[in-house]
């Protein structure tokens, strides 16, 4: 039931996600922040069973701050969703696999670009100019399909990103409060207000 | 009296001395020469192969020089049989790393697992330490070219030219009197250096041809290779020995001096 999607343009990548915690009909919180900053210039967002979602994040965010601290380098936003991929991979043939799916966003500073990864809790993984998971997808790809170029600037992404909240309010059963919305550009990770987009 | 900490790697000698990991490091300095030079474009390896008989059948790969990964070259000196568990142990490290993060491994992090290796005979198990030296020339995006020395202790440190095995301390003083050093301008990732790969691969041949103890340099008892870049991603090339005859042919010059 989580809305979760991102648009990356070429130095920039917009997450979004909503701030609900439910448990079954139950609204439990209304100000849950559903994203983790792996590296500074790395963020994931994640969606599904709760409790799962965030023992995997910290699990992967732990990790990918110690590569730091130990190679006085940080992993790259592919590396990082390699990294990740590969853990939840690992994970699907335990006994209890996480059922998590994810959005790795990053900017590589190195290459100067900012990339989408997109990863389900079966552990597929595909490099993404924009991306939804869950019903989110439903309402969501045709908007994106339609007002996507690869050349949008931050403030046309914002208005994409407006466009697909206006769909999820027009024909979405489940209507979102409010929205995390976050960038990651070459500045590192910084949070949107809703009031400003 | 010296026999009593002798026999065990683990134990310090009153002197505060590790007999064994010294020992170790001697039966390097007997060993055939690896020379490494870095440059601008690339990074040039060398290795002496000791004459045993002339009877022995040349093997048909190299011996003392070994690609590790796609981005890394080392050059051994020591005991052939300890180095090769510590390549393989390194290949391993770089596929694993691979698989992981779906990038090839930085050159120093490759660097540090083998040298925690080696450090790990130094201090567990009562077993004799790897009698092994590297020079490893690797590429990664992030600091570019780098040539990287490591000896039984599991010391490791990063050079713009190096020199390993017998007359180590000879070639190492050539290089330092013959090495071109950058001005000290431009980019701070990359190695600051005004040396070219031809000036590499003819300094290779200077310090060879006055190092080793031999009448003329051959293929027969040379190994060489080089790490540059090929359309933006590391090449390893390691010569036949064809090649390194046309190598030492172009350096003559250089070779020359020596003679008179």
């Amino acid at each position: 039931m989580d809305a979760q999607f991102a648009v990356a343009g070429k130095d920039f990548a917009i997450s979004v996600t909503d701030k609900t915690a439910a448990s079954s009909i139950v609204k439990m919180k209304h100000n849950e922040d559903k994203t983790y900053e792996l590296t500074p210039h790395t963020l994931m967002s994640v969606s599904g069973e709760p409790g799962d979602t965030s023992n995997f994040s910290e699990y992967i965010q732990g990790n990918v701050r110690l590569y730091g601290v130990r190679n006085l380098q940080e992993l790259t936003p592919s590396e990082t969703a390699s990294f990740v991929r590969g853990e939840l991979a690992t994970a699907l043939r335990s006994r209890r696999p996480y059922q998590v799916n994810m959005l790795v966003l990053g900017y590589d500073a190195k290459a100067g670009d900012a990339s989408i990864y997109w990863i389900d809790y079966l552990a597929a993984m595909a490099k993404v100019p924009y991306a939804a998971h869950g019903y989110c997808g439903y309402f969501l790809y045709s908007v994106l399909d339609r007002e996507y170029r690869p050349d949008i600037t931050l403030e046309q992404g914002m208005d994409i990103i407006k466009k697909c909240m206006v769909a999820l309010k027009t024909r979405f059963l489940i209507q979102y409060s409010d929205y995390t919305i976050k960038v990651v550009d070459s500045a590192g990770v910084r949070v949107v207000s809703m009031d400003d987009i | 009296m010296a026999r009593r900490y002798d026999s065990r790697t683990t134990i310090f000698s009153p002197e505060g001395r590790l007999y064994q990991v010294e020992y170790a490091m001697e039966a390097i300095s007997h060993a055939g020469t690896v020379i490494g030079i870095l440059s601008k474009d690339g990074i040039v390896l060398a290795a002496e192969r000791q004459a045993t008989s002339s009877l022995l059948e040349q093997s048909i790969g190299s011996e003392k020089i070994y690609e590790m990964n796609d981005n890394v070259v080392a050059g051994v000196a020591g005991l052939t049989a300890d180095a090769n568990i510590l390549i393989n142990q390194s290949r391993l490290i770089a596929q694993r790393y691979l698989l992981r993060y779906d990038s090839p491994i930085p050159v120093e992090q490759l660097v540090r697992r083998l040298c925690d290796l080696k450090q790990g005979y130094t201090q567990f198990g009562g077993l004799r330490p790897f009698g092994v030296s590297f020079l490893c020339a690797g590429w990664d995006p992030t600091f570019g070219f780098q040539l990287y020395q490591s000896d039984p202790a599991g010391n490791y440190s990063s050079w713009k030219a190096a020199c390993i095995g017998e007359n180590s301390a000879n070639s190492q003083s050539i290089l330092k009197q013959e090495y071109k050093d950058g001005s000290g301008d431009g980019d701070s990732s990359a190695a600051n250096t005004d040396m070219t790969m031809e000036d590499a691969l003819k300094l290779t041949c200077l310090v060879l041809s006055k190092t080793i103890d031999t009448a003329k340099l051959t293929s027969e008892k040379l190994e060489f290779s080089t790490l540059t870049l090929r359309g933006g991603k590391p090449h390893i090339h390691i010569y036949t020995s064809s090649e390194i005859d046309q190598v030492l042919q172009e350096h003559a010059t250089a070779i020359k001096p020596t003679d008179e």
